[in-house]
This record gives C-alpha cells, structure tokens and sequence, in this order.
C-alpha cells in the first residue's frame, strides 16, 4: 500500500489500541484514493501524535495540544490539501482545549481525530481529560475528583458540522466512521476509544465491549437535541454518527479569499500596483 | 494687547488634552491633515490611558518649516478640553504656553490669564444644534490661529466626513466656520496669529501614517498573505488595518482565541506556503514564546511585530516603553537563531518589514520587527514608499520523490519544500528529528541537527543591516540608541549642536552589525539612550560585541523621551 513505510521501529507498547487506528486510517485514505503528497496530518505530543511517523504522509508534528491551529491554518493557506489533526485526549481535550472549543468555532475543513484511552501513556499514568471519578493514578492518588470532559456533548453543543465515537476493537466500523469524517466538508471530530494496555487497567478492550453499542439505524444525526442527548447519556456510551450539520460553509471559504481565485496562498503574488494605490490615498488630507 | 513668543516661530507645539472618548483623536486627524494639504510638516503622537471613556489623554501635534518626527515636552499651545486637562500637563506649561479653551473649563486650574484666549466650544456647538461639533469649533479656532485658508480646511473635512450622509458634513463645516469666526474675532485681534512658514519641498504629496499603518504596509510589500493575533495593545493597530485590507490584498487576517493559537497558526501558515505574521506585545508575546521555540526547531520562516509596552504582567497597557528587546532575544526554550530588527523610522517601519518577509523566508528563522507603543501610534509626514526595487523573494523548492526537510547543507540551509508541490513529502517535527523529519533520540544526530541550526547565524551576520551613523565622521561623543528613539535622539543632539558628536543608531539589533565595536571604540565618550529601566542594548552590546557604554540615559516612565528635555539632559553630559 502506499502508506506503508516498511520495517519501522514504533514506540507504542504491543497491544496497544493505536496500532488498530493506524491500521483503519492507512486502509481508509487508501480507499478513499488519497495520494501522501496531498495528506497532511498535523499533531502534537504523546503517544497518539506520533502517529504521522509510521506511514507515509506529509505532517507536521508540532507542539502538545496545538495541532488544530496549524491544522486550521495548513488548510486555509492550501484549501486542496486533505487535512487531518490527529493526537490523544490529552493533547486535544487537555493542554489543547481551548483550540478544540475554537476550531470547532471556525470548522475548518479537517478531520479531528482522538485516540482517547482515558489515561496519559507517555507521562506515565496520570489521568487524562476523560479519565472516569475514582480512576486512581500515582497523582490521582485518591481517584479522580473531576467531573470527566465529555467532548461529544462540547462539540454538539458548539454545534461542530459532524460528531462521531468510534472503539478500534471494531475496526471495520472504525474505518466506515473515519471515511464518512473524511468526506465530511467541515470539522469533524472522531473520539475513538482505545485501550492502553499498560496504563490504564480499568478501561480495557474487555470494558469498552461492555459498556460501548452503536446507535441505532434510525438514529437521525441531523437532530441536535437528540445527539446531545445521546452524548450525555452515562449508562453506556454509544458509538457511531451522533451529529452533522451539513448546512456549515467551512473556514476557510469563509475567509472570502478563494471567491475569485482558488489558488493556494504560496502561489499568489502580491499586487503592487494595488498597494501603490492604497499608499497614495495616505497623501490626502 | 499679548504678546506672543510664538508668533514668529518655525515649529510650533499643539497639544490637545482631554477625556478618552472626547474625540481628540478626530481633532488630531483633522487638523494633521488640514495643515498638511496646506504644505506644512506635521507630526503627532498620543499619550491615553487604558479605559474607553473618561481618565485623561493628550495629544501632541506639531507643525513645522521643516520635516518634524519627534516628541517634545515644549507646549505653545494647549487645548484644553475639560477639567483637570491643565493640571494634566502642568508641568509642560511654561510662562510662553498659549492655553485656548473654555473660560468655565480652564478657569479654576490657570496659573494666570495673559495667554489665555476665551473660544466657548459647546456654546458655539451648541448653537448650531449640537455639542458633539466642539471639537470641529476647537479645529476652526486652530485653522484661524494658524492662518489657513478655510476653503482649504473646508475641503479636509468633507473628504474626511465623506459617506456619513449629508447633514454630518454640513454641521461639521458650520461648526468649522463658527471657531475660525470666532478666533478671528477675539483670537487674533488680541495677537494670537501665528504664521508659520510653509514647507516648499512638496509636502502636500507625501503621504501621513503611523508606525502600525508604515508596519502593515510593509508586510503586504513582504507578501503577507496571513496575519493572526489576539487583540492587544497596541500591537492591535496592525492586525486591524491588514484586517481592513485583506479581501483588497487576499490576506487571511483572523483573531485567535489566544496567542498561543496565533503563532501555531502562522507556523502552519508558513508550513503550507503562505507567508504569515503575528502581531502582539508583552504578555500576548510571553505566551507565544513555545511556538517561537517550534518556529526554531521545525526552521519555520515567521514574522513576529512585536510592540513593546512597560510590563512586567499587564504593566502599563497603554503607554511605551523598550522594555522587551531581551524578552525577544531569549524568549523560546532551547538554543536557536533569530533575528531582531528594531525600526527607528516610519520609512524603516515599511521596509525593515517587508524585508523581514524574505529574510524569515531566506533563512527559515523567526524575524521580529521591535516597535513600541510610541512608534505604532506616531505618525508624520514622509515620501511615499518606493516599491520599485521591493520583491518578495520566495524560497520553497518543488520537491522530488526522495526528497528530505533537513537535508544537511554546507551553509545548514535545508531547501524548503511545502506539502502538495512536487512528489516529496515534507515532514516537520517538534522532537529532534534527521533530515527526512522524523523522530530521532541518536546523539549524533542530534549533535549534527544542533550545529545545521546554528550555522545559520554566521549566514544571517554576513547579511546584517548596517546602523546608521548621524553626524561627524570624526567624533568624540557617540550617542547610541535603537528602535523608535532614533528621531527623537537625533533632534536632541542636533540642537545641543555640538560638532563633535554622533548618533549611532540600531536598527538591527540581533545579530550586531560586524562593525559595531570598531564604531564604538573610535568614540571618547558613549552615552546609550533607552527606553528601559536597566540599559538593555548596553547589555547587548557588552555580551555580543564586548562593548562598554560610558554612560546610560534611561527612561522607563511609561513614556517616549522628548527631544528637548532629552538635549537639556545630554547638554550636561557631552
């Protein structure tokens, strides 16, 4: 396949749930016909982002929990690059919630992926944004006393143009959900549920099959409300399409620089007879 | 009958004092604009407190035979525009200062009436329907004061009250009419007629900006095709007039929700091929010190305007100070080169930084252009900027299929492709990396990536924009200075007049000219000028070209130097 870059060393643990979501994005993109050349995946720090060195793809690995800024501007300065910011719960929930607030704001045309493992793997432990009341880490020392983020129920509420969970233990369905993102023209968030196997001995492949199901068929995801309530609901967490909004034109078409002219911002000359003009106005009183 | 100092003068002080929110910002624009069209050299800058409504602002105009650029203490004539506006300048008010303003205003606060000239603004305003036309009074009684031409004044305000309907104008121009009457009336017959010599070299033709204004039009010359910040002062003044101008020039121009999103976002930016810029101070670039220190790493072309304003922490958000240049010298973890430039003038101001633009782009390293709040917000009279020898110099290569990011050079420069052009894939990482950008944790390669990095330095200092040397060639005393000091330096030493100094001025502060010390070292006596409480640049100068200034001049007040209480101070020293 054309992502695969050969005999790698990766830093992840054997067993790990980012093995799967490699796996389901190489076959995805493959299948989607997405050349390297016009992929870029921008991350940030952590287990999760480094993601971007094991297949092959332009990316721009850059600080913990700023990907989506540099994603955001990556696709307003070249709209016909495919982008997607990938890295952990911590990195986007976390250091980078801010920018997930506001990038949903803006919906950018990019997919937002998150290995969420509910637990910081390269820090050793701590509890992550999404860690459950009670999860008990060498700083948690007494369990987790923070009401978890709920990162589906924040992007439906900020009204994010689409808002999927998916578990990698199901790959095929995994791999369904991301392409339907990818296609998606707007943000799109994946949370993807992801056992690590070293570090969190509570949420396992074993519990995420207990207490994940799909939505159903019928679910309509164009029903806010509904999909609020879907992501909220604390019993079991669904899995699936909880929300799009296909009605969103995306940031960078916002920016009302592409109307005339669809050329990237590094092919574009600067217009001086223009800028001649707009300093002599400076000459009149 | 009062006689009047001013009267015969060549440079005459105007300062208009009063509440924010008061509109002196349009007495300042109006009347700039109105003695300019008529061939005089203007200047003006503003002193304002941080709040919308109330507190007290001032502002300086001056008006000149010659071209003016810097700030004096020196008032001929005040303005006063409410309570407590005289008190706010006492102690620029000297026995000559023409005050003009309301009796029931300035009454309580003047030390005495020979120079005050009665002109009831609101009364006249009022009169023709509303008191918000006082200030457009106050410009009349000036224009008659100043012996211009109505008609000419007349003109100014209609273009300036353009598209504002029919009836703002119209009362703009009665209000105009009133105050020159009135002045004419009372003002002049009792001697306050002031004739200053017009320019002849063409004034009406150069064109008026400020530093923000001399800033954005320089990065557009630079191909600034992206700007992004959090609004703060007063950087702000950049980011709004790109803004204004985006769609024109095709400019993304978007508001972060930090500054931390900022600088990602411009990196990003430069990453896929536009040529970005971030415009901040103090704070607001603080945060931003970990994406410089990635701009570092990933050898990220950025331009950074960074406006200094006294801090620590929100310090003084509204006044200036050149409290920032180690701040943009060290800020980011981890060892890395830059480059600083520090504007001097509003020529300088534009083309310091549309070359910024290429050198960021030439040398993959993160460029500042220093200013401060004096800077951004100072505006005079200046040719236009001359773009014909301008280019925007692009560096990004189409890439092969085997193409590598780092690829180790001879000079440490590695081609700079971007994603989607060519058949390579363009890998940056924030880790240190090899040449193809992916991860790595070997030493040696480490060791040879620190050194690629680095070398650029010895690159950047072949290409150092020399300082300028103001006065004899064959000095004694060297009066050195950077950034925005430079006018006001210059015309401190010039009126001390001594023929055996010079101004030594920095535009370029990081890396140092390779001339500086033997510049330096010829001089018997140095005196360093900054706007900083612990002599910053003279630290500078020491660690990088092991120079020691005799004798610092320091000013950290909140405040610009001016001029003439400058040479007072330098006339001691010499």
């Amino acid at each position: 396949m054309q992502y695969d870059m050969g005999n790698i060393d990766v830093a992840w643990c054997p067993g790990c749930g980012n093995f799967g979501i490699l796996n389901v994005l190489k076959k995805g993109l493959d299948e989607l016909g997405i050349e390297p050349t016009s992929l870029v995946v921008v991350s940030g720090i952590g287990q999760a982002a480094k993601i971007p060195h094991y297949f092959r793809t332009n990316f721009f690995n850059g600080l913990h929990g700023r990907a989506l800024p540099a994603a955001t501007a990556i696709k307003a300065s070249n709209p016909s690059l495919m982008v997607v910011a990938e890295s952990g719960d911590g990195d986007m929930y976390g250091e980078g919630g801010n920018h997930f607030i506001h990038t949903i704001r803006r919906n950018p045309d990019i997919t937002n992926i998150v290995h969420n493992n509910m637990v910081y793997g390269l820090t050793k432990g701590q509890a992550s944004p999404t860690s459950q009341v009670g999860f008990k880490t060498p700083v948690q020392v007494s369990g987790v006393i923070l009401e978890p983020f709920n990162p589906l129920a924040v992007a439906i509420a900020l009204n994010a143009s689409f808002v999927a969970r998916a578990y990698i233990a199901d790959a095929g369905q995994t791999k369904e959900i991301l392409k339907d993102a990818i296609n998606h023209e707007g943000y799109a968030l994946v949370d993807i549920f992801q056992p690590c196997v070293t570090f969190n001995k509570v949420n396992t492949y074993e519990w995420f099959k207990d207490n994940t199901y799909y939505l159903e068929d019928s679910h309509d995801s164009h029903d806010r409300k509904l999909a609020f309530e879907k992501a909220t609901a604390t019993d079991k967490l669904a899995l699936g399409v909880f929300y799009i909004n296909p009605s969103k034109a995306p940031f960078e078409e916002n920016t009302g620089i592409y109307e005339q002219d669809k050329t990237g911002l590094s092919e574009r000359d600067v217009d001086y007879s223009k800028l001649e003009s707009l300093i002599g106005r400076f000459a009149l009183g | 009958m009062k006689s009047l100092s001013v009267k015969q003068k060549t440079d005459i002080s105007i300062v208009l004092c009063g509440q924010a929110g008061q509109g002196i910002q349009t007495v300042e624009r109006l009347l700039t604009r109105i003695l300019k069209t008529e061939g005089y050299n203007v200047f003006a800058t503003k002193e304002y407190m941080s709040r919308v409504r109330g507190g007290m602002n001032s502002t300086l105009i001056r008006i000149s035979e010659r071209p003016v650029n810097a700030f004096v203490d020196r008032i001929d004539i005040l303005v006063p525009l409410n309570k407590g506006a005289i008190r706010h300048v006492e102690k620029r008010i000297k026995p000559e200062t023409i005050i003009v303003g309301e009796k029931n205003i300035c009454a309580g606060e003047l030390q005495d009436e020979k120079n005050f000239f009665a002109i009831p603004f609101t009364e006249l305003a009022s009169a023709i329907g509303n008191k918000v036309y006082s200030n457009t009074v106050a410009v009349g009684a000036l224009v008659s004061v100043m012996s211009v031409r109505p008609e000419a004044a007349i003109d100014c305000l209609q273009r300036f009250f353009a598209g504002k309907g029919d009836e703002v104008p119209a009362k703009n121009i009665e209000a105009l009419k009133r105050g020159y009457e009135e002045a004419g009336r009372f003002a002049k017959p009792n001697g306050l007629n002031i004739k200053a010599t017009c320019s002849s070299t063409g004034v009406q033709n150069q064109i008026l900006v400020n530093g923000a204004e001399a800033v954005g039009l320089g990065a557009i010359a630079g191909g600034c095709n992206f700007v992004c910040s959090y609004p703060m002062s007063p950087s702000t003044a950049v980011l709004v007039f790109l803004a204004q101008n985006g769609r024109d020039f095709g400019i993304i121009a978007e508001q972060a929700e930090d500054e931390i999103a900022a600088i990602n976002m411009a990196t990003g930016a430069w990453y896929a091929g536009a040529r970005a810029m971030v415009t901040t101070s103090g704070g607001g670039f603080a945060l931003m010190a970990e994406g410089l220190s990635l701009a570092g790493m990933l050898e990220s072309p950025i331009v950074i305007h960074l406006a200094q304003r006294p801090g620590p922490a929100t310090g003084l958000p509204t006044r200036t100070e050149q409290g920032d240049l180690e701040l943009a010298l060290y800020a980011g973890h981890g060892e890395f080169p830059r480059i600083i430039l520090a504007p001097g003038t509003l020529e300088e101001g534009f083309y310091l930084t549309q070359k910024a633009f290429n050198l960021a782009d030439k040398f993959q390293v993160p460029v500042f252009v220093l200013t401060d709040q004096y800077f951004v917000d100072s505006y005079y009279n200046i040719r236009a900027f001359n773009l014909k020898n301008l280019k925007v110099e692009r560096h990004i290569v189409e890439t092969s299929g085997a193409y590598r990011r780092y690829e180790l050079t001879e000079n440490g420069i590695s081609p700079r492709g971007i994603p989607g052009f060519g058949k390579g894939l363009v890998c940056v990482d924030s880790d240190e990396h090899d040449e193809e950008g992916h991860i790595t944790e070997d030493s040696e390669i480490r060791t040879v990536m620190v050194n690629k990095r680095l070398k650029k330095l010895d690159l950047i200092k072949q290409e150092v924009i020399p300082a300028t040397l103001q006065g004899p060639e064959d000095y004694q005393n060297l009066v050195i200075c950077w950034g925005s000091t430079y006018n006001i330096v210059c015309e401190a030493v010039s009126s001390v007049g001594r023929q055996d100094t010079a101004v030594l001025h920095f535009k370029q502060v990081y890396p140092l000219p390779g001339n500086t010390a033997r510049l330096v070292d010829k001089a018997a006596k140095t005196v360093a000028i900054e706007n900083n409480a612990t002599a910053q640049f003279a630290r500078l100068l020491k660690i990088h070209a092991d120079i020691n200034v005799d004798y610092n001049v320091l000013k950290y007040d909140g405040l610009c130097f001016a001029s003439d209480s400058l040479a007072e101070k330098l006339d001691g020293m010499l």
